[in-house]
């Protein structure tokens, strides 16, 4: 068992992964000599040379389509999308090409490849540098969404995204690159695209949160702990497409009592699809109103300071709003 | 309107100053000239229907034969990569898909080989004959036939294929209308062509309108092939309904891709007789007139002209092929026809969207 | 599970379409991909195949009614099996969900806290979470006894399960029921001890859009409360009725009607002398046929009754197709003699004998109730005198016998007796004037008046 950051246990996967099959490349921006620009395939470009860690032209597109076309070719492309606010001119090839090609061959054409952007805000970017898109890319079916919040997830999941025989997005939380420190385990493991986690147990309230907001919802709910004695389930969501029902309800059925958060805007984020399928499925349960946390509905993030702070959901405002739904 | 008559266009020859279709025996022209007219038979009858009201669409690709069949017969037919477009169905045919499989696609019916019945008429795909499955948006082929062709360019250099095995793809060829290279799409994936000298071979088929659109309102520069400057890919123009002329440039680009010598793009200048799909009236913008002058060009008529000078076809072998082709047209429509509808529940069953782990 | 019949898009631009014809009637049964209606649009012209095997259960649009691709026209199922009507791929279909169990036990459970509260308490102490709401009718537990913790003093899960933890074995639910409370209420309704009656439902039916029908004048009745009474549903037949006579006399056509006495006698003596003859050739003579017979002629001496108004002119028809009303079980059903004009009186008997057997055997076909010109309606075999009937739309006339009966006329100066009846013409006054409705009248009398 290690102790590692969030980058360095994506950096791992895609090293192991590169090493294991060689029909695995990597191709995105700068991703080459450069590293990448958050430093994600630091030193693969020494270690597997120009053919398999390949700098593309600035064209997200070209990137997306071109692993479409290899991964068709039966290669295991991983493409990285420098920022995801990026992301949007290779929309069309995601949704419309990858995501549809295995169902519209009827089964015979596959697109094993794995996209990997950071996304999330707080840190500095800007409306540019610090969009949640996930919303886009779960009401599409065909793809399967991805986002890690812990090192040991991190690694396993993408090894699966790797693996996986249909176009996975794996978003990472960017601004726990580095923040986000965590064991991983030694030697050879995957984690299973599909199941949500449990990553605090409790019995007052449940919060569902992703990616970055997963690890502020385990700060509140030691806060709520701590002062006011409430306790609190925190579910890691971590696989968004496809959804994984039975786990999301398995938490509400013991608490009754619904909070999720996500740093997308408000309406139609994320959280919506959680929201329904508890009104929907867990309706014999429901002990309170299912709330929402999320940023305001307004372009994420921006810049300026207080503004970029006031949009963010934070471990303060979450306790808040557990503790507002435990007194209901 | 401006008139768009067709231009006389001088013949490909190789630096060794040969003709690669002269090599061609008297069987394979007589191959071609079937495919064609299987092609257009097939084409005429899924009008027909259409008008019959028997079927909901119909996408042509009348006209574009020779081009299609030239380059069909090119490649290596069923193992090289073809990123084809709607109208290719004389391509396709030519690669190995079968007008039953055409037919069940203008129906809808259970076994359509491309997508089962999901997608609309005329979107190929054939994964055992190398035919990759395209969507209707256009150009979105171009980067991905890029990406077979980095693919294919990978396994060599990684020693994951070896560069004479003829059982594997080693080129990939992409087909699409003038209208659509103004897409970014297209730019992309002729520029990973370019940088990564990818075995790419990219045939424009220039019919002048993009649905009505024509050339002019398109792009500020009379031959799409001179695009290919940009890239730093060879850019070849071609009577585009002239099969023979056809088959020489994409036996020059072949040769090209199977040596590690780069991307070609082919723009073959041809015409579209016919409206642009079943609900399109095209009278709106061309003239009668131009399209009888293209008419005279018939890619079909004028190879028949030429088997029949060369003699290696007679009119009673003509005729024999008129009757065969009505025949195999007939047969693919009725074996359509009694083919059931697909099942509904496992097409919206969404675990049909992802392929199993 | 029945399978609905779906107003195809014959075409990537094609929005609606019309039904021209059903080639199956309700009842039918039907094989799949046969033919079962034809549609016409902007487009194509077509039939359309079954979509599956079975026996049409129902039928949502008419013939001539143009509706948007994906409408529900039909529904197909085995024999008995009862259209839902609201199969998913309807067009604007309604679902009607059944509601759930828990809702019933969550409204019940809220229902008990008004009634046996009564301790007007804040609005909060009203809001029952599903959950509670579960667990109280599970339990059966009166929430006013269980301490709200919640916001306002809502009863939340918690508070219920501790209830649920420190409740002692002296709860209610063991008591022996002489000793359990009562509801409060004196002298109950004895309705409440009768078990619902079935007529009691007055959820109407699901009824298929009709998109092309303008909207009625006239608002629905609301069911009648406090007058006894029961609730026949609407057939579909009832409801078409309905719907095109509201539309003939209230929205298409001003009526006009002008009455004729008509003196049968000859009619009478040419019957009583040729009935044994048709009786040979298997054709019933009946007077039906005599007045067909006047009709064609009257439509031929005054054309413009034998019309349609269009908004770009009066249509004129040139043939006669006689709409003949007959009566049947559940309502009217009105068959066309098609070309009237090319028969004879043996054929029109034979015609008119026919159509009026297979309707009252509801063995009609669409095309047997298509097409009409003109009608006819023998009211008089009700025993009515006169009337004043409703026009069958599109036409421009419709045209009713009253009773035949003997009556004491006057001719030339002498008192006869003489088998009378009263006849009718209910005309468009946008399209003929009173002076050409008479004409044809005069017409029908002069020639049934000298029948040779």
């Amino acid at each position: 068992m290690r102790n590692m950051t969030l980058i360095d246990a994506i950096r791992e996967a895609m090293d192991e992964e590169l090493a294991r099959d060689e029909r695995v490349f990597i191709t995105g921006e700068d991703v080459g000599q450069r590293g990448g620009v958050f430093r994600a395939t630091l030193g693969l470009f020494d270690k597997y040379g120009p053919t398999r860690i390949i700098d593309s032209p600035l064209a997200e597109l070209s990137i997306v389509a071109i692993g479409i076309g290899a991964a068709m070719a039966d290669l295991r492309p991983i493409c990285e999308i420098q920022f995801a606010d990026f992301i949007h001119p290779a929309m069309n090839q995601i949704m419309n090409e990858a995501a549809k090609m295995y169902y519209r061959s009827n089964g015979t054409w596959n697109v094993p490849m794995t996209i990997r952007a950071p996304y999330g805000g707080g840190i500095g970017g800007a409306l540019y540098h610090s969009q949640s898109l996930e919303a886009y890319f779960t009401h599409c079916p065909g793809l399967k969404v991805v986002i890690p919040s812990t090192p040991h997830d991190a690694k396993g999941l993408l090894k699966s995204a790797v693996r996986d025989p249909n176009p996975v997005l794996y978003f990472e939380p960017k601004k726990g690159y580095r923040a986000i420190k965590g064991d991983v385990p030694d030697g050879e493991y995957t984690v299973e695209i599909g199941p949500v986690n449990v990553t605090h147990a409790g019995t007052d309230v449940t919060v569902y949160a992703y990616g970055m907001m997963a690890h502020y919802c385990l700060q509140a709910a030691d806060m709520v702990k701590q002062q006011g004695g409430i306790s609190t389930e925190v579910v890691d969501v971590r696989t968004l497409l496809p959804v994984d029902r039975e786990g999301i309800l398995n938490s509400f059925k013991k608490t009754g009592k619904a909070l999720i958060v996500y740093e997308d805007n408000f309406t139609m984020g994320y959280g919506a699809e959680i929201a329904a399928v508890l009104a929907d499925d867990g309706f014999e349960y429901m002990d309170g109103p299912i709330r929402r946390l999320a940023g305001p509905d307004v372009p994420g993030v921006p810049f300026s300071h207080p503004v970029q702070e006031e949009f963010m959901p934070s471990p303060q405002k979450i306790a808040d709003a557990i503790r507002d739904l435990a007194a209901y | 309107m401006t008139n768009h008559a067709p231009a006389d266009i001088t013949a490909f020859v190789t630096a060794s100053g040969t003709r690669p279709s002269d090599s061609l025996s008297a069987d394979t022209l007589c191959d071609m000239y079937w495919m064609m007219l299987l092609s257009r038979r097939l084409d005429e009858r899924a009008w027909i229907l259409h008008r019959q009201g028997r079927i909901a669409f119909h996408i042509s690709g009348m006209g574009h034969e020779a081009c299609q069949v030239g380059a069909g017969f090119a490649i290596n037919r069923g193992v090289d990569y073809v990123h084809p477009y709607y109208r290719d169905l004389a391509l396709v045919l030519t690669v190995g898909f079968t007008p039953e499989g055409f037919m069940l696609s203008l129906l809808g019916k259970a076994g359509e080989p491309s997508s089962g019945g999901r997608q609309m008429p005329s979107h190929f795909s054939a994964k055992w004959l190398n035919i990759l499955s395209h969507s209707s948006p256009v150009a979105t082929q171009v980067p991905q036939a890029a990406g077979l062709a980095f693919a294919i360019q990978y396994k060599i250099a990684h020693g994951l294929q070896d560069p004479q095995d003829d059982t594997q793809p080693r080129l990939a060829l992409t087909c699409l209308g003038e209208g659509s290279t103004s897409q970014g799409e297209w730019h992309e994936g002729m520029n990973w062509a370019g940088v990564h000298k990818l075995p790419f071979i990219c045939l424009v088929q220039n019919n002048i309108y993009a649905i009505s659109v024509p050339m002019e309102r398109q792009m500020a520069v009379s031959d799409v092939a001179d695009r290919a400057a940009a890239y730093g890919v060879e850019g070849l123009v071609v009577d585009g309904n002239d099969i023979l002329a056809c088959y020489d440039v994409m036996a020059y680009a072949r040769d090209k891709a199977y040596a590690g010598d780069g991307a070609t793009l082919i723009e073959a200048k041809t015409y579209r007789p016919v409206p642009h799909s079943s609900d399109d009236d095209d009278r709106s913008y061309r003239t009668r007139d131009e399209v009888e002058q293209w008419k005279k060009k018939d890619p079909i008529s004028r190879f028949q002209k030429v088997l029949l000078e060369r003699e290696v076809l007679t009119q009673n072998a003509i005729n024999d092929l008129e009757a065969k082709a009505k025949s195999v047209v007939d047969t693919a429509q009725r074996a359509a026809e009694d083919a059931p509808y697909p099942e509904v529940e496992p097409n919206l069953d969404p675990r049909s969207v992802y392929a199993p782990n | 599970m029945p399978t609905n019949v779906i107003m195809p898009q014959l075409g990537e631009s094609v929005v609606e379409g019309t039904v021209t014809r059903w080639l199956h009637q309700v009842g039918d049964a039907v094989r799949e991909y046969e033919p079962l209606l034809e549609v016409s649009t902007d487009k194509v012209d077509t039939e359309v195949p079954a979509p599956a095997e079975g026996v049409l259960l129902q039928v949502y649009v008419q013939e001539g009614q143009t509706v948007q691709a994906g409408v529900l026209l039909a529904v197909i199922g085995k024999p008995g099996e009862v259209p839902s009507g609201a199969e998913s791929g309807g067009g604007a279909s309604h679902t009607i969900h059944a509601p759930q169990p828990v809702m019933e036990t969550a409204i019940a459970a809220t229902v008990a806290l008004h009634t046996n509260g009564g301790k007007a308490e804040s609005h909060d102490t009203m809001r029952i979470s599903p959950v509670v709401a579960r667990m109280a009718a599970e339990h059966q537990l009166d929430l006013t006894q269980i301490k709200g913790t919640g916001t306002g003093g809502r009863v939340t899960k918690k508070d219920v399960e501790a209830y649920l933890q420190n409740r002692t074995s002296s709860s209610t639910t063991d008591l022996p029921p002489w000793e359990q409370p009562g509801s409060g209420d004196l002298f109950k309704p004895t309705g409440e001890f009768k078990p619902q009656a079935k007529l009691g439902v007055v959820t109407p039916p699901p009824v298929a859009p009709m998109p092309s029908t303008p909207p009625r004048a006239i608002p629905a009745e609301a069911i009648p409360q406090g007058v006894p009474g029961e609730l026949v549903a609407l057939s579909n037949m009832r409801r078409a009725i309905a719907d095109h006579m509201v539309r003939s006399k209230l929205h298409t056509s001003p009526h006009v009607t002008t009455v004729f006495e008509i003196d049968m006698s000859a009619v009478m003596a040419h019957r009583e002398a040729h009935k044994a003859e048709f009786a040979k050739s298997g054709v019933n003579l009946t007077l039906t046929a005599y007045f067909l017979a006047a009709m064609v002629d009257a439509c031929r001496v005054m054309p413009i009754i034998n019309s349609q108004w269009t908004d770009e002119g009066i249509y004129l028809h040139h043939i006669v197709n006689i709409g003949m009303a007959v009566a049947i079980d559940d309502g009217l059903i009105v068959p066309v003699i098609k070309n009237a004009g090319e028969y004879n009186l043996m054929g029109l008997a034979r015609q008119a004998n026919d159509l009026a057997n297979r309707a009252r055997n509801k063995q009609l076909k669409p095309d047997d109730i298509q097409g009409g010109t003109i009608t006819i309606t023998n009211h008089g075999v009700s025993g009515s005198l006169f009337a004043t009937p409703i026009i069958n739309q599109p036409q421009a006339a419709i045209f009713g016998v009253g009773i035949i009966e003997k009556r004491v006329k006057v001719i030339n100066d002498a008192i006869a007796i003489r088998p009378c009846c009263y006849a009718s013409l209910t005309f468009d006054h946008r399209i003929a004037d009173g002076a050409t409705g008479d004409g044809w009248m005069m017409t029908v009398k002069q020639r049934l008046e000298n029948w040779l």
